[in-house]
């Protein structure tokens, strides 16, 4: 059997905004893949989106709440802020061993052999992750609402708290991309991200002050991105005003986090290495 | 054009390419030549550097040094016009599993920039070519060995791409499913696509290629048409299991009228090669007989990958450290 002769693929424009076009155009078909994957894996759509972040945040809401005692707020409004990160600093692994099994299964060599914008696969893996991000954080609200979580600050705070999120979510996508193109291998990836990701979530003002940590611990604690992040939204929810500094830190952790990881990831992924 | 390499009519050329891992030299110098509409088989033992050659000539590695022309683009500096003319079918099924047949190619198509209705209308007519219309609405997870890696090789046809790459297209297949491969890749070749393809066996570049380059050590080590290659090999190769191995030199005494070479003796079988197989078995039986040799079993069987090596090598085909 013949099949009739194939269309040849459009020629890409040389350069400018229909170039950039193209690219995009890219990123979306890869996109939709990444979420058509996602959605075709009940067990994973399950557990990684809609339990885990249900479960963290009822679990550590009643099983850590009568034992710590925050001056001045419950503890459900103290911890949602940390669990909020927590979510998100997890799913960066998530971005990390999706970018390694397509490596592995060579999906990766597929893609770089076609004519497509070398950074569409890249910015289509943290498109699809911070969208699953977003899903997972207003479910947590959501659950969180309904267990007594109040926010106390006003729109303004609410606008910024969700801009935060949605900023350390795509540093979060950024790192996981990097993680998953320089390490190349899903158990690999798994084992550098238990030790990397478990620490610096629980080693932080997550669950509970960092005033409240031995002094060595406080030295690092107190000094991490998942700290600082976490920090300027809980000032934000509680009502109380943030500090330019606080705030400032946080953007600084976050945007120092995404000048490193965008070009090394797209070294990583232009050369093949 | 700027290359010097640029030779009308010639899908592919490469020249002196090289490329090293760490302390590993994958690639020692290889050049080659390929006419547009025909198929070179690239035959070689793991670690050959098969890979590393389709790796680079598909624009996924830097040789490097050397330099390489693809449907008339240079594959460093003009790797995109490169990339929108191959169609690569890597040595693992590179499909997304979750997708079905039918997703995965439209995909494929989308980022070829067809079009949505040019893609899906493409999508059907591929699978329609590797007779997977059944399977299509599966996800590829479902599918046998042989299944996907047709749609593997349908996917880089999306393009209708000027040089297709296939590594080791029925590595791991059972041979039904390397039986269904080889017809859809006999099929592109009566449809005069250029086609570069590796493999592990000498029966698959004898029946798929137009002509052969056998690598060893990142190296071309020969290079023609299978028949030329086969004759310098010494064509088919007669067995036979001696009752006594004792009688192992009267019986190469008896055959050496048939023999195109030296016998060799391995694990009580007396391997001979042939000037040709016809008549052979017969011819043989009767010197055998007369000789008074005993014989249990006696067949004759095409030349492997290791008859190859053997003759131009001297050394059986040594499977190294896989190279990427």
């Amino acid at each position: 059997m013949t099949a009739a002769p194939a269309p040849a693929p459009a020629v890409r424009p040389p350069g400018g905004l229909a170039r950039m076009a193209w690219g995009l155009y890219d990123a979306g078909a890869l996109t939709w893949r990444n979420l058509l994957r996602i959605l075709r894996n009940p067990a994973y759509l399950l557990t990684e989106v809609v339990v885990q972040p249900i479960l963290f945040t009822v679990l550590f809401a009643y099983v850590f709440g009568g034992a710590i005692h925050i001056p001045g707020a419950s503890y459900i409004d103290f911890l949602m802020p940390g669990i909020f990160v927590q979510t998100i600093t997890f799913g960066s692994m998530n971005t990390a061993v999706a970018l390694a099994e397509d490596l592995q299964k060579g999906l990766m060599d597929r893609f770089r052999s076609l004519p497509i914008a070398f950074w569409s696969v890249p910015v289509a893996r943290v498109l699809a992750d911070v969208l699953i991000d977003v899903v997972g954080l207003v479910l947590m609200v959501a659950v969180a609402y309904l267990i007594g979580f109040r926010f106390h600050g006003g729109a303004a705070a609410a606008v910024t708290v969700a801009l935060l999120l949605l900023l350390y979510g795509l540093a979060m996508a950024c790192l996981g991309t990097l993680i998953g193109m320089a390490l190349r291998t899903v158990t690999v990836v798994q084992v550098a991200g238990f030790l990397a990701i478990f620490p610096i979530t629980f080693a932080s003002s997550t669950f509970v002050p960092v005033s409240t940590m031995p002094w060595w611990l406080r030295a690092v604690a107190g000094h991490t991105p998942v700290t600082a992040v976490v920090d300027v939204m809980r000032h934000l929810t509680l009502g109380a005003a943030a500090t330019g500094a606080d705030l400032a830190a946080a953007l600084a952790w976050m945007l120092g986090i995404l000048v490193v990881t965008i070009p090394a990831a797209t070294y990583f992924f232009r050369t093949g290495r | 054009m700027t290359s010097v390499l640029g030779t009308a009519g010639t899908a592919i050329v490469a020249r002196d390419l090289r490329r090293s891992f760490g302390s590993t030299q994958a690639l020692r110098g290889v050049s080659l030549a390929v006419p547009a509409g025909t198929v070179l088989g690239v035959l070689g033992p793991n670690g050959a550097g098969k890979t590393t050659l389709i790796r680079i000539l598909a624009t996924l590695l830097a040789p490097d040094g050397g330099q390489a022309l693809v449907a008339g683009h240079d594959v460093v500096r003009e790797s995109f016009a490169v990339r929108s003319r191959i169609g690569l079918t890597g040595q693992y099924a590179a499909l997304d599993e979750q997708l079905s047949g039918r997703e995965n190619l439209r995909l494929i198509g989308r980022l070829y920039h067809l079009g949505e209705r040019r893609a899906r209308a493409r999508a059907d007519e591929l699978l329609a070519l590797v007779d997977l219309e059944e399977a299509a609405g599966r996800s590829v997870g479902t599918y046998s060995g042989g299944m996907r890696r047709r749609v593997d090789i349908a996917a880089g046809l999306v393009a209708a791409p000027a040089v297709l790459f296939l590594d080791e297209p029925t590595t791991g297949l059972d041979p039904r499913s390397r039986i269904d491969v080889w017809n859809v890749i006999e099929g592109l070749v009566r449809d005069g696509t250029t086609l570069l393809l590796t493999t592990q066996h000498l029966e698959e570049a004898d029946r798929l290629a137009d002509s052969i380059a056998v690598m060893d050590s990142g190296r071309i080590i020969a290079e023609g048409t299978p028949e030329a290659l086969k004759r310098q090999v010494g064509g088919d190769v007669l067995e036979l299991r001696l009752r006594d191995r004792s009688s192992a030199a009267a019986a190469a005494a008896a055959l050496q009228p048939l023999a195109a070479g030296p016998p060799r003796e391995e694990d009580g079988i007396l391997a001979v090669p042939l000037h040709g197989a016809e008549g052979a078995v017969v011819e043989a039986v009767r010197r055998l007989d007369a000789a008074g040799v005993g014989v249990i079993d006696l067949g004759v069987r095409r030349p492997t990958l290791d008859d190859v090596f053997l003759t131009l090598t001297g050394q059986p085909a040594e499977a190294e450290e896989y190279v990427a």
